[in-house]
């Protein structure tokens, strides 16, 4: 190794790092969650447009379901809206909608509106729920197995390539295990 | 028209702003200790921020609960460990030192240290260079 290769290896080892860089960038910004494979929070909320019923953790135990937190403010969330609808039509697993930091007159109408692909939808007003689940971006989906455990978390609009990749074959390996 | 609608924007943007409920210490000490907390917690949403310096609504959620858990008595460890539990060690402007993390708290001590064996061996050989000068003179 001579005192000309030396400036070349470093400026390979630099564009490695340049190119590297610039592949993950798109996906730098989202953060692991520590609740993977951990128990879902408990949460106890109402049932938007309901009053008076409420719905807890415990009563969605013994079946997978997603926790899709939404909100009618949220650009994306009508991104990944027909993805949702695609995959409720299908009838696979219980969709629970957690709508949070949002007005109960705003997400009816926008339910309305866009139709509403969810099997529940319960209200989160103030965000205490989603502060539990380490929510910090909309839509963030969450996808909790019979016993209550999370197993996957996903920070974006859904996309059926996704539901098909990765949540889908995680359903699949629930039942087969219950079985 | 223009200039009507911009004060009317601006005077709806100040409604919001005096409706956010500012926060009340007990003493001056909770206060500091509140100010340096939510200086060392990132906000997750513009993720270069600190909590105190945010304006995204998480950051005004999360600063609400730090408040509320400094009332209700609980330790700073407490505190960071709550959002740690919820976002990770992200979360955190002073990562903890541990097994993912050795990486970057012992980088800047192994750059400073393979600097300094680059500098010493160039050193050597400039003098070693130098010396064979020297002798080389001496003999003509």
């Amino acid at each position: 190794m001579n005192s000309r290769t030396i400036p070349l290896i470093a400026f390979i080892l630099l564009v490695i790092l340049l190119v590297v860089g610039l592949g993950i960038s798109d996906r730098k910004t989202l953060i692991p969650s520590p609740l993977i494979d951990k128990p879902a929070p408990a949460f106890s909320l109402p049932v938007l447009g309901s009053p008076g019923r409420t719905m807890s953790k415990e009563s969605l135990l013994g079946q997978p379901y997603l926790v899709n937190f939404w909100a009618s403010w949220c650009v994306s969330c009508r991104v990944e809206h027909p993805a949702l609808t695609e995959l409720a039509k299908r009838n696979l697993l219980t969709i629970i909608g957690l709508n949070f930091r949002d007005e109960t007159t705003d997400a009816i109408n926008w339910l309305t509106q866009f139709g509403d692909p969810y099997d529940v939808n319960l209200s989160d007003l103030d965000g205490r729920v989603s502060i539990d689940f380490g929510v910090y971006a909309a839509p963030e989906t969450f996808l909790v197995d019979p016993a209550g455990t999370i197993v996957y978390k996903y920070i974006g609009p859904l996309t059926m390539e996704i539901i098909e990749a990765d949540i889908l074959p995680l359903v699949a390996a629930m039942g087969t295990a219950s079985r | 028209m223009k200039m009507y609608s911009l004060l009317t924007g601006l005077l709806l943007f100040s409604a919001i702003v005096f409706a956010q409920e500012p926060l009340v210490f007990e003493n001056q000490q909770q206060q500091d200790r509140f100010d340096r907390l939510t200086q060392e917690l990132r906000c997750l949403v513009c993720q270069n921020q600190n909590l105190a310096d945010s304006d995204a609504p998480l950051a005004h959620d999360l600063r609400r609960e730090v408040h509320k858990m400094l009332q209700s008595g609980q330790s700073n460890e407490q505190i960071k460990q709550f959002l740690v539990d919820r976002y990770g060690d992200f979360v955190l402007y002073r990562p903890p030192l541990q097994k993912n993390t050795y990486l970057l708290w012992l980088a800047p001590l192994i750059l400073f240290l393979g600097g300094a064996l680059v500098v010493g061996s160039s050193i050597k050989k400039r003098s070693a260079l130098l010396d064979a000068d020297q002798h080389s003179q001496k003999r003509d």
